[in-house]
């Protein structure tokens, strides 16, 4: 295969042909070593737009983010007009992918956007503008480009609300946004032709992804009927052409759990941390597990955090129905390993696991509260209030520290009988 | 000043509460899996069902039925931190 040049004997960018129809005009970044903060890339990245053109019009699929715009405007130049364009889809509105919108638009009037149900209001933040024209779209919905047809996919939360694909039926090729996208940038632009950047897939996967894996699996439930398909188009990275079905079933794979099931179908999983400068906090940590342990079905774990790395916990956390958390109060706030595996739990989803927190304190202790709110910030239910022990834990403390664990225990399984309490018990 | 009951069913919790609050001062407090985002009746996050006296809540604000519908939010779903419980009997769950 002729590998196609990204730039004319200009020296001007131009368009890259994935069919006759479908054309690349996306740019590339590849000294970019950090992304939205929170990633790096060793290989930089690409912003992927495509262009579809069909008897009756073009449609233009994403842009680029706003500094790489004059590449991407210059790309689209060698293949379209700006009066053909008819349509302009946007997969997701992350300022990396619609950067060049505001310009595209005025100077592709007559064009009218695509977004999904969810990308509406925050269209208009992005713009900053009411005044304008979009057409919401759902699964099922389709817009016609003459002899060519584009179908969209309704995926929100890969990774933001608003995310959808795009499918294009008469040559079976996906656009899938951030969906099978990583940062990689490698200007051969094809799965065949790239460096080896499955690391950079996987890290994609783990830290966009991952946190949203039951959308992922919804999403892949509608793309799988779609296979055998001639390429997957992402937003970012390589254009995968070759075996595009390897990718959807990878991302089937990763929807599962990171470590195999040790537990039995009727069993929660309750895993306590603690770490404790003195012992007291570990006594209430051994207390509480004492009592969650006394009732069936619940499979309750220990683990003091002084003992080990954080990131084999985020896998187990993940898995777990319930997570409590042991800290001291020092100088007026948990402790910096609570708050480090705190602040690794976003790349899970965590949402309505159950939640408590406990801790001995010297004088405030202000640090299970702020616990407390952290775990309600990650969208944990918190049933009790969290147990707060001033020093060493006497033998009522103790057995106080048991019940809590009993509880929690019992809350977790759904044997605590029905409760009717007055507002101003709840403090 | 009248009261509700307030029933969160995931947990089998009911709260008896002054007409006026809103779900949000509850739901939390008593631990059900009703979970907040942006907590200003903006990201769609805490949107439950409510199984029973929908009529006994705040009827929901223009902003909020546009949220519900751009989150394509079912039937008798609200956001519990706009709903406001009015009187009577109310159940809801997260959804």
């Amino acid at each position: 295969m002729i590998r196609q040049p990204l730039f004319n004997a200009n020296g001007l960018p131009q368009a890259i042909a994935l069919s006759e129809r479908v054309h690349w005009v996306g740019a590339l970044d590849p000294t970019l070593r950090t992304f939205d903060i929170i990633l790096k890339t060793a290989n930089g990245t690409t912003y992927n737009a495509y262009v579809v053109r069909g008897s009756e019009g073009v449609a233009v699929i994403d842009t680029v983010k706003q500094n790489f715009a004059d590449e991407f405007f210059a790309r689209l130049e060698s293949v379209a007009r700006y009066d053909e364009i008819k349509v302009i889809v946007l997969n997701h509105l992350e300022p990396d992918h619609t950067g060049a919108l505001p310009e595209l638009m005025r100077r592709a009037p007559k064009a009218c956007v695509f977004i999904s149900q969810k990308a509406q209001a925050m269209l208009k933040a992005l713009l900053k503008q009411d005044e304008f024209e979009f057409t919401p779209v759902l699964t099922g919905d389709t817009v016609s480009l003459g002899d060519r047809q584009l179908e969209f996919l309704h995926t929100p939360y890969l990774h933001w609300p608003d995310t959808q694909c795009t499918y294009l039926p008469e040559e079976k090729i996906l656009f899938s946004g951030d969906v099978f996208g990583c940062h990689f940038c490698d200007n051969r632009l094809f799965n065949d032709e790239v460096g080896d950047f499955r690391f950079s897939f996987e890290y994609y996967y783990a830290h966009i992804m991952r946190p949203f894996k039951d959308y992922v699996a919804r999403a892949l439930s509608l793309i799988e009927p779609l296979l055998p398909l001639t390429a997957i188009l992402p937003a970012h990275g390589p254009l995968l052409r070759d075996q595009p079905q390897r990718y959807v079933q990878r991302y089937r794979e990763l929807t599962g759990n990171a470590l195999p099931s040790e537990i039995s179908g009727n069993e929660k999983t309750l895993l306590i941390f603690f770490i404790s400068s003195y012992g007291n906090t570990k006594r209430m940590a051994e207390a509480i597990f004492d009592g969650a342990a006394g009732v069936d079905n619940v499979r309750v774990s220990l683990y003091d955090l002084e003992g080990s790395e954080v990131a084999p916990f985020v896998d187990l956390i993940e898995d777990a129905d319930a997570i409590l958390f042991g800290t001291p109060t020092i100088n007026g706030d948990a402790v910096k390993p609570v708050w480090d595996l705190l602040s690794s739990l976003t790349v899970i989803n965590l949402k309505s696991k159950l939640g408590g927190v406990f801790g001995s304190y010297g004088w405030s202790g202000e640090g299970v509260r702020m616990v407390e709110d952290r775990l309600r910030g990650l969208k944990l239910r918190v049933p009790f209030p969290g147990l707060r022990i001033k020093l060493i834990p006497t033998d009522e403390e103790i057995q106080q520290c048991r019940q809590f664990g009993q509880d929690i225990a019992e809350d977790l399984v759904g044997i605590r009988p029905a409760r009717i309490i007055d507002i101003a018990e709840l403090g | 000043m009248a009261k509700a009951t307030i029933t969160f069913e995931d947990i089998n919790v009911t709260v008896t509460a002054p007409a006026g609050t809103r779900i949000i001062e509850i739901s939390e407090k008593v631990g059900s899996g009703i979970t907040y985002g942006c907590r200003e009746g903006d990201c769609g996050t805490c949107i439950m069902k409510v199984t029973e006296g929908w009529n006994n809540l705040t009827e929901p604000s223009v902003l909020e039925d546009k949220v519900l519908r751009e989150n394509m939010a079912g039937k008798h779903n609200r956001l519990a931190c706009q709903a406001q419980i009015l009187g009577g009997v109310i159940k809801v769950k997260p959804v």
